[in-house]
């Protein structure tokens, strides 16, 4: 096989599945951010697209969405141009004005007072999950850990049936699947079928919610807003899969990732033993490190220059966040898990401006309190080989990570 | 140079100069005063420089863009007289400049 250095930059797609899989996108980024930070790809499987590579690129991009478009019409967030009769609306996928009354619907969820009292339930998920941990005996930290943390808080946000969350796993991983994988899954209209469950199931919610005084859940806030009381079936769909997804693989991802990190750096495991108040600034980096998202898209709506390159009016532009959160011009040695950065949340993986993030607090809580009580137990968790990643160039998933859990004395 | 003043959620304050042409951002990041992080260098696209200026100096900070707007109004509370620090220009009027720091930024 040849090595990346020696591709032509004209033939190299940045989007191969399968290296970010092998961790071999990052020498392709490298290459980008060094020879040409905002590059235009003619050929590529998903036809020509810009690469905006570098960090500081990044958010002049995410900062002028005037220009640069999230919006559904144009083809949303998604390198991969979708059949427009399955496209999901939400916030997400729309600009402003609709974009601002939306997000408002649903922004008390990250609320000083709501974010306060999820602290206690966060804990006492987490509490209730590791207390079912077996020591000295291999486990998949995914099923057992990332996955039953960040399902359980999701039923909280949601007030859906606790019994029921590993529908909802299933159903953000459908969403999340890579039509080009080889599953089964082959295209968005079998990956709609799939989600027909998940539409009857949040509809019956709607109604029930909507019947019901006005709660402090996601579904509730949705069923009593002017703005979504009467969302059409699309962005229904849409806002649904945006909060569902939104939070549980991402955040699964970066529990999974942090574990393994930390096993690769075992100075700063260490570090962290002895210095458990660091967990603080660790949380950032790991979601630096992980980079749950890897890239977004949005579309120019005008020709613009940016930095010497003519973007033109319909171009496809790629905000490669792993890239930015691997810039060395921002991030010191950006190839080292440091749990001690001086400014540990300098990193794009939540996105910047009018769409950056809406729930950054709400993944970091549940990174907090998980890493302050598997410390308080005195547990060493060590991992027992190399995370099974998943096909994707998108969500960065880990889909397997076993694990030992000791108890030195 | 201009003197800004940083009042923390308790009360306690944080006096700095700050050169003109500078923002009220930068001159938080440079001084190290906790409860502005300024992520995105100072793009408005990230409101971690969110302060309540003093309502004596509001009119004097000029006035809000559109993005700035919707920054704004993503955050969970904000007063009447919210602005991102780093869409407030440093000039030789804002000496004396009184902002306050919010307490969800701690
Ligand atoms: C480590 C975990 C997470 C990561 C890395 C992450 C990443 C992102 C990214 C990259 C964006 C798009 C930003 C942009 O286009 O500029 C985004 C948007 C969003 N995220 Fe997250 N997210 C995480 C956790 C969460 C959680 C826990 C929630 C919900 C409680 C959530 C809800 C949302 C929503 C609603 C949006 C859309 C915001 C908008 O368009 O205005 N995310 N997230
Ligand atoms: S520094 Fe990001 S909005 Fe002001």
């Amino acid at each position: 096989m040849t090595s990346i250095k020696d591709i032509p930059l004209s033939d190299l797609d940045p989007s191969v599945q399968t290296r970010f899989q092998s961790g071999e996108h990052f020498e392709v980024f490298d290459r980008l951010r060094a020879e040409a930070p905002v590059y235009f790809h003619e050929t590529t499987q998903y036809g020509p697209f810009w690469s905006i590579s570098k960090y500081k690129d990044i958010i002049e991009v995410e900062a002028n969405p005037k220009v640069f478009s999230s919006d559904a019409a144009y083809g949303g967030i998604w390198i991969k141009e979708q059949p427009k009769d399955t496209i999901r609306k939400s916030f997400m996928t729309a600009d402003q004005p609709e974009h601002d009354q939306q997000r408002k619907v649903v922004n008390p969820i990250v609320s000083p007072s709501n974010l306060n009292d999820m602290e206690q339930k966060v804990r006492d998920i987490v509490t209730l999950v590791l207390d079912d941990l077996p020591l000295n005996e291999e486990i998949d930290w995914v099923e057992r850990v990332s996955v039953e943390v960040t399902g359980r808080v999701l039923c909280e946000l949601m007030d859906f049936p606790v019994e029921e969350r590993m529908d909802l796993t299933t159903w953000s991983d459908i969403v999340n699947t890579d039509v080009d994988a080889g599953t089964e899954i082959t295209d968005e209209y079998v990956k709609l079928e799939k989600l027909k469950p998940m539409i009857i199931k949040f509809k019956e919610l709607f109604a029930e919610r909507t019947g019901m005084p006005p709660q402090n859940d996601l579904i509730s806030m949705l069923a009593h807003s002017q703005e979504t009381a009467n969302m059409e079936p699309q962005q229904f769909v849409g806002m649904l899969v945006l909060l569902m997804v939104g939070g549980n693989d991402t955040t699964r991802n970066s529990i999974s990732g942090g574990l393994d990190a930390l096993n690769k750096f075992p100075e700063e495991y260490k570090k962290l033993r002895e210095n458990p108040e660091l967990v603080e600034s660790m949380v950032p980096e790991i979601i630096r490190w992980v980079t749950p998202v890897a890239h977004m898209r949005r579309t120019a709506l005008e020709d613009i220059e940016f930095h010497g390159q003519q973007i033109k009016k319909g171009d496809k532009v790629i905000m490669w966040y792993c890239s930015g959160n691997r810039d060395p011009e921002v991030i010191e040695d950006p190839y080292t898990f440091k749990i001690d950065r001086k400014n540990p949340r300098q990193h794009v993986s939540f996105g910047f401006g009018i769409h950056r993030c809406l729930g950054n607090r709400m993944a970091e809580l549940q990174l907090r309190v998980l890493w302050e009580e598997i410390l308080k137990r005195g547990w060493v968790i060590e991992t027992t080989g190399e995370p099974e990643r998943r096909f994707s160039n998108f969500v960065v998933g880990i889909d397997s990570l076993k694990a030992i859990i000791r108890k030195p004395e | 140079m201009a003197k800004i003043i940083f009042v923390d959620h308790d009360g306690t304050k944080h006096e700095v100069e700050a050169s003109v042409g500078s923002n009220v951002m930068q001159a938080a990041v440079d001084n190290n005063i906790e409860g502005i992080d300024g992520d995105c260098g100072g793009m408005c696209a990230c409101a971690t420089c969110h302060v309540t200026v003093d309502p004596e100096w509001f009119a004097k900070t000029g006035a809000r863009s559109e993005n700035e707007e919707s920054m704004l109004t993503f955050l969970p509370e904000i007063a009447e007289t919210a602005r991102l620090g780093c869409q407030i220009e440093i000039t030789d009027e804002l000496d004396g400049l009184v902002v306050h720091l919010p307490i969800e930024q701690f």
